[in-house]
C-alpha cells in the first residue's frame, strides 16, 4: 500500500499511523490504522475487537429476562432503546399483548434516551474540534435527564427499565412534572448550543464539504440513524416501521441532502427539536392501566425466527432471535448501527486531513462497545 | 547602601542604588557578575510564581466560562492546586522513549524555556524596572522569541514518535508563518514612534495610548498582533501543535516530569511575553492612561503606580486571548496557513502602508 512519490525533487513517502486503540477522539478502544501522505489521509483502516465481549454468546446461555441486561452494555448511551429492542423481540414471539401505557412511558424514556445521547455527542463533537467549552454545556443539560432517569429506573446510565412485557415499576409520581420541566428548560438552552457551535465560522469551516458521502454509498454501507439521514437516505424506523407508541404522535424526518459533516451535525440538532416535540405531545396523555403485561416467570419462545427494529440514537438496531422452544435462545445476533455506520468512514475520510477525519468520526457519532459488542 | 530613596513609581533610584552597593563592597567587576546573578535569579524566581499563578488564573477562568467552579480543594479557593501539581511533576520518573535521540530529547527542553527567558530581560515592567534597554528591544525580542520553535521543532524530531513529528511540523509552519504578520504589526506602531527602544516607544505614549493616537491602522494592527501572536505561542484556537484530540498531545506526547513541566512553563511565559510586548507597544505599557493635556486627568491618574498599570493592562490583554480559546473551536492546519498568508499577511502590509501615509499626513494624534 505505501506508494513512494517525488515532490519538488525530493522522494516522499506514504506512512502509516496508528490512531488508537488509546487516542482521545476514538472515543474508545477503536484502533485506525491510517495511511497517511503528509497530513492527508490515504486510507483508514479500522480495527475492532478490543472491547469485545461476546454478548451474542453470552444471551445464548441466559433467559430472556437476562438478555435485556447485556443490551445496556452495547450502545450504553441509548441503553433503554436497546432494552426496548429485545424487549419488543421477545413480545413479538410470544404475541403478548401490551398495556397502552407501557407503550407510552417507553417512548418517553426513549426520546429522553435519544436527547441525552445527543445532547452528550454535541459535547463531544465540539471538543473534537478544540472547544472545550461545548463538552460541558452538554454535561450540564443531560445531568437532568439523568436525574429523571435516577429518579424513575433507579439508575442513570444503564437503566434495565424494560422487561419482556412491559416496565420494571411503574414511573416516579415526579416523572412527569420533571420531564417538562426539562423541556421547557432546554428550548431556552438549545439556542445556546447553537450561538456556541453551529453558528461559528472556524465550525462551519471545519464541517462544511467535509466528509462528504453520497446517498448510494450511504445506502451500500448501510449507514443508519442520523448519518444517514444527512445524505438524504430516509431510514427512520420510527417513521417507516413504527413502534410503541410512535404511530401516534407527529414528528418530522429530519433528512439533508449534502451528506457532508454539517449536514449530519445539523440532522442531530434538529432531531433534538422533534425529540421535544414527541415527548410534549405524550407526557399528558399517558394512559391508565398497568405498567406490565403478565409473563410467565421463565419465558419461552416458540420455536422459529424472530426479528425486530428501533431507531437508536445513532441508526438502526436489529435484534435476530432463533428459538428453539427453551428458556435461553438457540442464537442471537444484534444489527448494531456503529458497526455499519464505521464501516463507511474510509469512504469518507480519503483525501482529508487527520483533523477532519477526527470531526467525521464525531458525527458518525460511534459508540465503541456498540460496534464490538 | 539606602532603600529610602524606593519608590513605587520610579525603580531606577533603587536599582542604582543596588548597583552601587554592590560595586562599593565588592570589586566593580564581582560586584556587576552578582548583579548579573541576582537579575537571573530574579527572573528565575518571577517566571516560577507567572507559571504557576497563570495556570490557576487560566484554569479559573475557563472553570467560569464553562459554568464550573475548577480547584477549590487545595488551599483557600484551590489556590494552592498548582502548587500540588508542580510537586507532582517533579516527583515524576522522567521517562524517555526506546530509540529516541537522547541528547536533542533532553535539550529541546532546555531550548524552548530559553527563549522566552532571554526575551524577558527586555520586557519594561514598570519605569525603570528593566534590565536591558537596548535600542534595537522590539527587533531583539521579535527575533529571540523565534528560537522556541527550534524547542519544538527538536522535541518532535527527538522523541521517535509519529504524533510528536507531525505536532512539531505544524508547530513550525504555524510559527514561522505567524512571525511575518506580529512583526509587520508591530512595526506598524514603530513608524509613528520611530524607535524600537521600548523605553523610548513608552515616552512616545506619555500623551496618550498608540491604540487611541494611531488612528484607524493602530486598531487594525492591534487586531491582526492579536491573532498573530495567539497562533505564535500555539494557544486555542490555534493549538494544532498539540492538538490533543488529532495527535494526543504533539510535540511534548512524550514528555513526562519536569521536563514536561518545561513545556508548560514555556507556553505560559510566552503567553505573558506576548501580552506584555502588546501591552507596551499598544497600550503604553506602564504609562498611565494620559489624554493630551488634561493635567488634572493625567495626575489622577498617575497615582495608580505604573507597576499596576502594566499588570492591569497584560491581564485585560490575557483575558481576551483566554477568551477566545475557551469559545473558539480548532482550525485546520491548512485553514491556519490561509488565514496568514491570504489574508492577516497582506492585510498587515497595507495596514503597514496606511501607517506610513498616516504618519507622512500626520493624521494621527
Amino acid at each position: 500500500m505505501i506508494t513512494d512519490k517525488t515532490v519538488l525533487g525530493s522522494e516522499t513517502q506514504e506512512y502509516f499511523i496508528n490512531m488508537g486503540p488509546q487516542h482521545p477522539s476514538t472515543h474508545g478502544v477503536l484502533r485506525l490504522l491510517l495511511t497517511l501522505d503528509g497530513e492527508i489521509i490515504r486510507k483508514v483502516e479500522p480495527h475492532m475487537g478490543y472491547i469485545h465481549r461476546s454478548i451474542e454468546k453470552m444471551c445464548e446461555k441466559d433467559s430472556y429476562q437476562q438478555i435485556v441486561h447485556l443490551t445496556d452494555r452495547m450502545d450504553y448511551l441509548s441503553c433503554h432503546i436497546n432494552n426496548e429492542a429485545v424487549c419488543l423481540t421477545v413480545e413479538q414471539g410470544l404475541q403478548l399483548e401490551i398495556p397502552e401505557r407501557v407503550k407510552v412511558i417507553r417512548t418517553i424514556i426513549s426520546e429522553l434516551t435519544r436527547l441525552s445521547s445527543h445532547q452528550l455527542w454535541w459535547g463531544v463533537m465540539g471538543m473534537d474540534l478544540g472547544a472545550i467549552t461545548t463538552f460541558l454545556y452538554g454535561f450540564r443539560d443531560r445531568e437532568m435527564i439523568t436525574d429523571i432517569f435516577e429518579e424513575t429506573c433507579g439508575a442513570r446510565l444503564t437503566m434495565n427499565y424494560n422487561v419482556p412485557g412491559g416496565l420494571m415499576f411503574d414511573i416516579h409520581p415526579n416523572f412527569q412534572k420533571r420531564t417538562k420541566d426539562f423541556i421547557s428548560y432546554f428550548k431556552t438552552k438549545l439556542p445556546e448550543y447553537k450561538e456556541l457551535l453551529t453558528g461559528n465560522v472556524i465550525f462551519e469551516e471545519r464541517t462544511k464539504g467535509i466528509g462528504y458521502i453520497s446517498k448510494e454509498d450511504v445506502i451500500s454501507y448501510g449507514v443508519t440513524g442520523p448519518s444517514g439521514r444527512g445524505s438524504g437516505f430516509s431510514c427512520d424506523i420510527r417513521k417507516h416501521h413504527p413502534y410503541s407508541a410512535y404511530d401516534r404522535v407527529q414528528f418530522k424526518e429530519i433528512l439533508y441532502e449534502d451528506g457532508d459533516s454539517y449536514a449530519r451535525y445539523m440532522v442531530r440538532m434538529d432531531e433534538m427539536v422533534e425529540s421535544m416535540h414527541i415527548i410534549e405531545q405524550l407526557i399528558d396523555n399517558i394512559p391508565e392501566g398497568d405498567y406490565k403485561a403478565k409473563t410467565k416467570a421463565v419465558i419461552k419462545l416458540p420455536a422459529g425466527e424472530y426479528y425486530k427494529r428501533v431507531e437508536t440514537a445513532r441508526g438502526e438496531l436489529g435484534v435476530y432471535i432463533i428459538s428453539d422452544n427453551k428458556k435461553s435462545p438457540y442464537r442471537v445476533k444484534f444489527r448494531s448501527p456503529g458497526f455499519s455506520n464505521l464501516s463507511a468512514l474510509d469512504t469518507m475520510a480519503r483525501g482529508c486531513k487527520i483533523a477532519d477525519l477526527v470531526a467525521m468520526m464525531s458525527t458518525l457519532d460511534l459508540v465503541i462497545p456498540d460496534i464490538d459488542r | 547602601m539606602t532603600l529610602l530613596n524606593f519608590s513605587i513609581y520610579d525603580f531606577s533610584a533603587l536599582i542604582n542604588s543596588i548597583d552601587a552597593w554592590l560595586v562599593e563592597t565588592f570589586s566593580p567587576t564581582l560586584g556587576h557578575l552578582i548583579g548579573l546573578v541576582l537579575v537571573g535569579t530574579c527572573f528565575l524566581i518571577f517566571t516560577a510564581l507567572l507559571g504557576l499563578s497563570l495556570v490557576y488564573i487560566e484554569r479559573k477562568i475557563c472553570a467560569f466560562f464553562q459554568q464550573r467552579l475548577g480547584p477549590m480543594r487545595v488551599g483557600f479557593w484551590g489556590t494552592a492546586q498548582t502548587v500540588a501539581d508542580i510537586i507532582k511533576l517533579l516527583f515524576k520518573e522522567s521517562l524517555i522513549t526506546k530509540k529516541s535521540d537522547k541528547f536533542l530529547f533532553n535539550l529541546a527542553a532546555f531550548v524552548i524555556m530559553m527563549a522566552p527567558f532571554i526575551v524577558l530581560s527586555a520586557i519594561p515592567f514598570a519605569k525603570g524596572l528593566q534590565a536591558l534597554d537596548l535600542n534595537i528591544g522590539l527587533f531583539f525580542i521579535i527575533s529571540v522569541s523565534s528560537i522556541g520553535v527550534t524547542g519544538i521543532l527538536l522535541a518532535g524530531w527527538s522523541s521517535n514518535n509519529k504524533y510528536s513529528l507531525i505536532g512539531a511540523m505544524r508547530s513550525g509552519a504555524q510559527i514561522v508563518s505567524y512571525e511575518l504578520s506580529v512583526a509587520i504589526s508591530l512595526m506598524t506602531i514603530v513608524i509613528l514612534t520611530g524607535s524600537l527602544q521600548l523605553s523610548e516607544i513608552i515616552a512616545s505614549q506619555s500623551d496618550g495610548w498608540w491604540i487611541f493616537k494611531g488612528n484607524i491602522p493602530a486598531i487594525i494592527a492591534f487586531g491582526v498582533y492579536i491573532i498573530a501572536s495567539t497562533a505564535e505561542t500555539n494557544r486555542g484556537p490555534f493549538d494544532m501543535a498539540e492538538a490533543e484530540s488529532e495527535i494526543t498531545a504533539g510535540f511534548h506526547t512524550e514528555y513526562s516530569g519536569i521536563k514536561f513541566a518545561f513545556f508548560f512553563l514555556a507556553e505560559y511565559v510566552n503567553f505573558f511575553i506576548i501580552s506584555a510586548v502588546g501591552a507596551t507597544v499598544f497600550f503604553g505599557g506602564w504609562m498611565p492612561l494620559h489624554i493630551g493635556d488634561a493635567t488634572f486627568f493625567n495626575s489622577a491618574m498617575d497615582v495608580i503606580p505604573p507597576i499596576v498599570w502594566f499588570f492591569g493592562k497584560i491581564a485585560v490583554i490575557m483575558f481576551f486571548i483566554m477568551w477566545f480559546k475557551w469559545t473558539f473551536p480548532r482550525l485546520r492546519i491548512d485553514q491556519l496557513l490561509t488565514l496568514e498568508w491570504k489574508y492577516l499577511l497582506p492585510i498587515s502590509i497595507i495596514n503597514l502602508l496606511l501607517m506610513s501615509i498616516v504618519a507622512l499626513k500626520g493624521w494621527h494624534f
